[in-house]
């Protein structure tokens, strides 16, 4: 059960420091079950490198069950591997064959810049949301939480829209490395809810500017980030987004 | 052994917050300004409270280790949280949870602090909705409820299977407003190494820089922590690959009680564990109970699939044992069931470690009931699968497609495979009424501290005590104790506290990287892991508990004798990372078993073999045990007990019966 028969050679970006220039390293691997997790795979080997006196492989990873958004690698051309709706935690291994070479790159992006190894700052994501992706209600502020009935195809729309775990596939994966899913996601969430109305047209114009200054791409509608997501966000948050980006720019200014 | 007082406002018990807030000192909005507070954590307990001190206007900064706030491990709560509303009509009330909260404890939880859990419940919903929460709707437009273990009512809110991650965004948007505005500065990728007590009081901190392995000196005219629980002392648990007790530990040899360990949840509905590679175990939402039948075969070593075992030939054994609360009795019931049934030959699967949850008879019933809607009142089979299959679907779909995934199992056709992981910890740092330690000015919330469970927690209510502590509780409580620090200007960090407690993180730091030893952290974590679960799990016993606590002191010392910590302190390290919260929980996984060795009793999660009745249920010595075990650090292996009695005014203790 513990040991399996499959073989790989994994080529694995290795990167001192943000500072520093990465290369790509290979490195073999034998008796990996199909039953192990991607990450596990990558203990394995980290296992054999602390066991041979050389440093493991720096990699991002928490709650190893796919909702915390930490882990982010990019697996032979695609984040998150090659099956769809999963992160890199929740990939087994039995998605591989025996003989495989399989390639490992961090999330590349401008915005994201590498710390070390496979792991990338993505911290651009919290600055963003802190430029408004919020309702502003202090605690103690609350009416009764069934005061105001909202249409469940409502609430569950925005509810998809707020499934976004921030792992940041999405940028990984575009050309443009743009963040217009992202954020789209949470512009849409609050849009689509009747608490978010107040800040709506304020909240899409704060949130685009800060997405523009981190450094992230435009958006060129090419579907990647949708395709790659792995909770599935959809394009059509885009489109909500730009509609209330350009009502609100096109609005006199008393009223955004 | 001193008798510790836990500070509960006099009075009657449903008038006891109320009271007490109403007569709190309060401090001014001027002077808040002036006064600083660190909160460590970024979970649901830390996130509110970060944000909700800010918002009053206090200086705050907050830590956590991960690379954002939104990561903390609340996020992968997925059932629920409770909150007594009475939406359903269905005869809920503050008294009734907290009724349910004390009985499902199993008579180990304090009643003041429980009742004013239930009492802030129904603002925690408000406040969430508020924030743009999408919580589950009806048709109507009003928020849904469901059914958890340990209640006859629906008194649970959820957004599919997903609640923690909805809450936490929650909390997350409203700590990265205050962000935003410049009143929280954010210290991500750092972790708390240490805190600074000066003249008796918490101070401040030691954290660590984990990109640049630089030490920081942090000051605060008062610290909190919501750091989360210590079930990763098992290696494997349902807790994050992160999760861990350092800071909590931390507190605890500077001066902080550390109140009854042994109090650990076994989660009854987790994937069982495939094999030696395992790193983590996934939970399998206790909401599933709602629709899930639990069952064994009643042959011993029963090979046949699943589908083959005639419906005569199955023992669903929760039904059989306790009729009342059938598949919904509380986790730790559950989980011994489950054990029990296992260890006496019936169990499943590859590992004979497993039991059914099976959803056919509920995909059934939701089938006709769909065709009856549609005016089909004679529905076939097949068409009752299919249509119930696409309810079951929409309630559980993301749980279901998690299953096949992990185990390669399609769980629409054949029965899940579930057994018993280890999930929570209702023990943790002690904390009087206000919810400060036993260092003042030092504070603990959600899940690291012990306070509100007992020995057993019921299914969804660890997110409604974080979001408790931390929106509604803390930032009053701590109020009364910085009304009293106006005149204390910031410490500068070059004070001796701060450089002595640096240098001692420094020294540990330094010690793990020049032992130089054979052998990684994890080899040492996964084999403290073994011993817990094997000696301090489920089922414990003397014998065994003896055994433990000698293998922990053996394998401590060999950690720290020829354990491997690769690469520099000045670098992003991460086996370094692992080497401090290793050794943290070598040390706690001693203090676990000497605490379950010292109750004399079973209650709740803590099951001590040599007490129980005929029936093999758990048996209280309430004349004995009726108190809270917290332990002082007086050195290592070194532990002095100090109690606080618990006192039942106004329920009655009995034996829990769930039949």
């Amino acid at each position: 059960m513990s040991t399996g028969n499959m073989n790989l050679t994994l080529q694995v970006w290795r990167q001192k420091n943000s500072k520093s220039a990465g290369k790509l390293v290979d490195y073999k691997l034998s008796e990996i079950s199909p039953d192990m997790s991607f990450l596990e795979m990558f203990d394995v080997l980290n296992e054999q490198l602390i066991t041979k006196g050389e440093e493991p492989v720096v990699f991002d990873h928490d709650c190893r069950e796919g909702i915390c958004g930490m882990c982010s690698m990019f697996i032979n051309g695609q984040p998150h591997g090659p099956k769809d709706l999963v992160t890199t935690c929740q990939l087994h291994m039995r998605s591989f064959k025996d003989g495989d070479t399989i390639v490992v790159e961090p999330w590349r992006a401008k915005a994201f810049p590498v710390i070390k190894d496979l792991a990338v700052d993505r911290s651009a994501f919290d600055r963003i949301i802190a430029s408004g992706g919020f309702v502003s209600v202090n605690t103690g502020n609350a009416q009764d939480a069934n005061a105001l009935p909202i249409p469940k195809l409502q609430a569950d729309a925005a509810f998809e829209a707020a499934a976004c775990i921030g792992c940041g596939a999405c940028v990984a994966t575009c050309k443009n490395a743009s963040a217009m899913l992202f954020v789209s996601a949470k512009v849409s969430q609050l849009a689509l809810l009747p608490q978010g109305q107040p800040e709506r047209y304020r909240r899409v114009q704060s949130m685009v500017a800060q997405m523009d200054e981190e450094g992230f791409g435009n958006c060129t509608n090419t579907g990647a980030c949708e395709a790659e997501c792995p909770k599935g966000i959809s394009l059509e948050n885009i489109a909500r987004m730009n509609r209330d980006y350009f009502t609100a720019k096109f609005a006199s200014e008393e009223e955004v | 052994m001193s008798t510790l007082n836990s500070n509960i406002p006099a009075g009657e018990l449903t008038q006891k917050w109320t009271k007490y807030k109403a007569s709190m000192p309060l401090v001014n909005p001027s002077n808040k300004r002036s006064l600083e507070v660190i909160v460590v954590g970024s979970g649901l307990a830390g996130a509110s409270a970060a944000a909700t001190l800010a918002e009053m206007g206090y200086k705050v900064k907050c830590f956590c280790f991960q690379d954002s706030p939104r990561r903390a491990h609340s996020i992968a709560a997925q059932g629920g949280i409770n909150a007594a509303k009475n939406y359903q009509n269905d005869g809920d009330s503050t008294y009734r949870l907290f009724y349910d909260t004390i009985k499902g404890g199993d008579y180990r939880a304090r009643e003041a602090n429980v009742h004013r859990l239930a009492e802030v419940s129904v603002n925690i919903i408000d406040q969430c909705v508020a924030q743009g929460v999408p919580l589950a709707r009806e048709y109507g437009g009003l928020l849904d409820n469901r059914s958890f273990g340990g209640t006859q009512v629906q008194r649970t809110f959820y957004a599919a299977g997903q609640t923690g991650q909805q809450l936490l965004l929650g909390a997350y948007s409203a700590l990265e407003r205050q962000v935003g505005m410049g009143k929280v500065q954010m210290y991500t990728r750092h972790e708390m190494l240490d805190v600074v007590v000066i003249d008796g009081k918490a101070r401040g901190i030691i954290a660590r820089n984990l990109i640049t392995g630089e030490l920081e000196r942090h000051f605060g005219h008062a610290v909190v922590l919501g750091t989360g629980g210590y079930g990763n002392v098992f290696y494997l648990s349902t807790n994050a690959m992160g999760s861990n007790v350092t800071a909590a530990w931390k507190v605890h040899k500077k001066g902080a009680f550390f109140a009854n360990p042994c109090y650990t949840q076994i989660h009854p509905t987790c994937i069982p564990v495939s094999g030696d590679h395992q790193s983590k175990l996934t939970l399998m939402s206790e909401s599933l109970r709602n629709d899930g039948r639990i069952w064994v075969p009643k042959k011993k070593d029963d090979n046949r699939k699943a589908s083959d075992i005639p419906e005569d030939e199955r023992d669903y054994y929760l039904e059989r044992r306790y009729p009342a609360f059938g598949n919904l009795v509380p986790r730790d019931v559950a989980s011994r069931a489950a054990k029990e049934r296992c260890d006496a030959g019936y169990g499943v699967g590859s590992s004979k470690l497993a039991v059914y949850l099976d959803f056919k008879a509920n995909t059934e019933r939701y089938g006709r009931i769909e065709a009856s809607k549609a005016g089909n009142h004679n529905p076939d089979k097949e068409t009752c699968m299919r249509l119930g299959t696409a309810v079951i679907k929409e309630k559980y779909g993301n749980l279901f497609d998690m299953y096949a995934q992990i185990t390669g199992e399609n769980p629409y056709e054949m029965p899940m495979r579930i057994y018993p992981a280890v999930h929570y910890t209702m023990g943790g740092v002690w904390v009087d009424y206000d919810l400060m330690t036993t260092i003042p000015g030092l504070y603990c919330t959600g899940e690291a501290n012990f306070s509100d469970h007992g020995a057993n927690r019921l299914g969804a209510s660890a997110l409604m005590q974080g979001l408790a502590d931390g929106y509604f509780v803390l930032p009053y409580t701590i109020g009364a104790y910085l009304s009293k620090e106006l005149a204390t200007k910031p410490i500068p960090t070059d004070h001796p506290a701060f450089v002595e407690a640096e240098n001692n993180v420094k020294a540990t730091i330094d010690k793990f990287l020049s032992i130089n030893g054979t052998k990684s952290v994890d080899h040492f974590h996964k084999r403290l892991g073994h011993i817990m679960w094997e000696k301090c799990g489920m089922a414990r016993n003397r014998e065994g508990l003896t055994q433990a606590i000698k293998e922990i002191q053996d394998l401590r010392r060999e950690f720290w004798a020829d354990v491997k910590v690769p690469g520099s302190a000045d670098e992003f390290n991460p086996e370094l990372e692992k080497a401090h919260r290793v050794a943290d929980f070598i040390e706690l996984g001693e203090l676990m078993c000497i605490d379950a060795l010292n109750r004399e009793e079973s209650c709740g999660g803590h099951f001590r073999e040599e007490h129980q009745t005929e029936e093999g249920e758990a048996k209280r010595d309430d004349e004995n045990f009726a108190y809270v075990a917290a332990w002082e650090y007086k050195g290592v292996s070194e532990f002095e007990l100090h109690k606080e009695e618990l006192n039942y005014e106004n329920i009655k203790v009995a034996q829990r019966n769930y039949k």
